[in-house]
């Protein structure tokens, strides 16, 4: 399936694979972060090792692969670039928003964020008062 | 300087697929539901990488539109679900 030319530069190919191989390993661990992590609020921050440095390290490698191939500027992977950075924090958040908000809504609270956060500990202290002031809230926004 | 290029896309190609199961046991097996959206998010970027792999060892520029439509997909996809999660609509 491998269709590279025969006659490829070693300053080419020593750089690519460099890229190729180090933007793998990231990636690879950023996903085992996302499967050994504990928590949550813990493991949301495994995959995002990987979108920065992974994905950068590949789009790099590509963008100098077909620049030097084609001899011309290929830079058009930069729009996947600036497309993932900029999308990757808005999931992030809406993901961190949605955990807050259900454990809250449960009343459920990791015991290992109690003591770091004193605003999120008063709530779980009041969370069975706090429950249906939710609730309400939650059917406020969808009248059915 | 061929077999080196080679054998790092091989090894690349390796690890990506190792990182999508590894996502896969989490989707599996994620306590909550937005673990299981987590997962997914990551895996929808593992199969970008994996398009832009593809693209690199078969030397065309094809499979830069695959990624960019991965991602593109993967970003609306993420949001609309975790919006469900929070709210139970997706449109407000």
């Amino acid at each position: 399936m491998i269709n590279i030319p025969e006659d490829i530069s070693p300053w080419l190919a020593i750089p690519v694979a460099l890229l190729l191989i180090c933007g793998s390993l990231i990636t690879l661990v950023g996903t085992l972060g996302l499967l050994r992590l504990p928590h949550f609020y813990q493991r949301i921050h495994g995959p995002a090792i990987s979108i920065t440095f992974g994905a950068g390290s590949f789009l790099l490698a590509s963008m100098l692969y077909f620049t030097v191939l084609q001899q011309r500027l290929v830079i058009h992977e930069l729009l996947i670039t600036a497309f993932v950075m900029l999308t990757a924090p808005v999931t992030a958040m809406l993901l961190m928003r949605t955990a807050v908000y259900r454990d809250l809504r449960n009343g459920r609270q990791s015991p290992d964020l109690k003591p770091a956060t004193p605003l999120a500990s008063g709530h779980a202290t009041t969370a069975g008062a706090n429950r249906p002031g939710l609730m309400e809230e939650q059917s406020d926004s969808n009248p059915e | 300087m061929k077999l080196l290029l080679e054998i790092s896309l091989y090894f690349s190609q390796f690890c990506i697929v190792l990182a999508m199961l590894l996502c896969m046991l989490r989707l599996l097996k994620g306590p909550t539901a937005q673990d299981r959206v987590l997962a997914l998010d990551t895996l929808w970027i593992c199969a970008m990488l994996f398009a832009l792999l593809l693209g690199i060892g078969f030397a065309s520029l094809v499979y830069f539109e695959w990624a960019m439509l991965i991602a593109l997909t993967g970003f609306v996809s993420s949001v609309a679900l975790a919006k469900f999660l929070m709210r139970g609509e997706i449109i407000e």
